[in-house]
C-alpha cells in the first residue's frame, strides 16, 4: 500500500514537499507541482487514505501536513517480514502433517 | 558481514515441530514442497545456486550460501529493495526438531535511506524512489 502510493512520482513529489517544508495548502501545492488543482487534490486524498498526510481545513482552505509515523513499515521492514515468516510456518507444518513419512 | 552490527537488522521466527529434522528438510529443499507453503520456485540444494522465489506481487531473487542437509540451510534474499539473508537451522529435540529462521541484513541504501529520514530529506527520497523504482 505505501509503496504502491509511492510510486507515482507526482505522489510521491508532493509528499516530499509536505516533508521538507510542512503544512501547505492545496492552492500553494498546486502552484509548484505543475498538474491541475483537481489532480493535486485527487493525489492528495490517496496520500491520505494512506495515512501519510493528514488535512486541516480553516475558513476556506484546506491545509496538508505529513504524517511521518505512516512511513515506519518502510524503514523497519523487520515488521512487515515477522508476520510473513509467521503465516509460512504455519503454512510449513500443515505441510508437514501432510507429507509422507 | 563486513558491515558493524549495529547496521544489521534480524527477524527471527522459531518454532519446536514435532517431526524429525530430515524431513522438514525436505520441505525446505524440494521445489515442489516449498511451493507448498513459501512460494514458487526454482531452488535447488546446491552451493551457489541462483534461484527465484515467485509471488503474486513479484520475484524475489536468491542465491544459495550453505546447504549442511538435515542442518542448516541459508540464502541470500532480495526484494522490494531489502537485501537480506535467510538462515535456516534445524536442531533435533526429544520430540522432533527446534526450528530457527532467522531473515538479516539492513541495506546500505536503506541505511542511507533512515538516516536520511533523519538528517535531510533528499537521501530518505532517493532511497524511497530506489525501492519504489522496481515496482513500476
Amino acid at each position: 500500500m505505501l509503496f504502491r502510493t509511492l510510486a507515482d512520482p507526482t505522489r510521491r513529489a508532493l509528499f516530499e514537499r509536505l516533508c521538507r517544508e510542512g503544512e501547505q495548502t492545496v492552492g500553494a501545492l498546486t502552484a509548484q507541482s505543475g498538474v491541475s488543482q483537481p489532480a493535486v487534490s485527487k493525489h492528495l486524498g490517496v496520500l491520505r487514505q494512506a495515512g501519510l498526510v493528514r488535512d486541516r481545513h480553516e475558513g476556506r482552505q484546506t491545509h496538508y501536513s505529513a504524517q511521518l509515523g505512516a512511513l515506519a513499515p518502510l524503514i523497519d521492514w523487520t515488521s512487515q517480514m515477522a508476520g510473513f515468516w509467521q503465516s509460512r510456518f504455519d503454512h510449513l507444518e500443515d505441510l508437514l502433517k501432510r507429507m509422507d513419512q | 558481514m563486513s558491515e558493524p552490527a549495529t547496521e544489521t537488522l534480524s527477524v527471527i521466527v522459531e518454532r519446536e515441530i514435532a517431526y524429525a529434522p530430515e524431513k522438514i528438510w525436505r520441505a525446505l529443499t524440494q521445489p515442489h514442497l516449498i511451493a507448498e507453503w513459501l512460494m514458487n520456485n526454482d531452488f535447488q540444494p546446491v552451493m551457489d545456486h541462483r534461484f527465484n522465489l515467485r509471488g503474486d506481487w513479484g520475484a524475489v531473487d536468491c542465491q544459495v550460501t550453505a546447504v549442511e542437509p538435515n542442518k542448516t540451510l541459508a540464502y541470500t534474499w532480495a526484494a522490494m529493495g531489502l537485501e537480506s539473508v535467510v538462515t535456516w537451522t534445524l536442531t533435533p529435540t526429544s520430540t522432533g526438531t527446534h526450528l530457527r529462521m532467522e531473515q538479516s541484513g539492513f541495506r546500505p541504501d536503506q541505511q542511507q535511506a533512515y538516516q536520511g529520514a533523519k538528517f535531510g530529506w533528499r537521501k530518505f527520497f532517493a532511497g524511497i524512489e530506489r525501492v519504489v523504482g522496481g515496482l513500476s
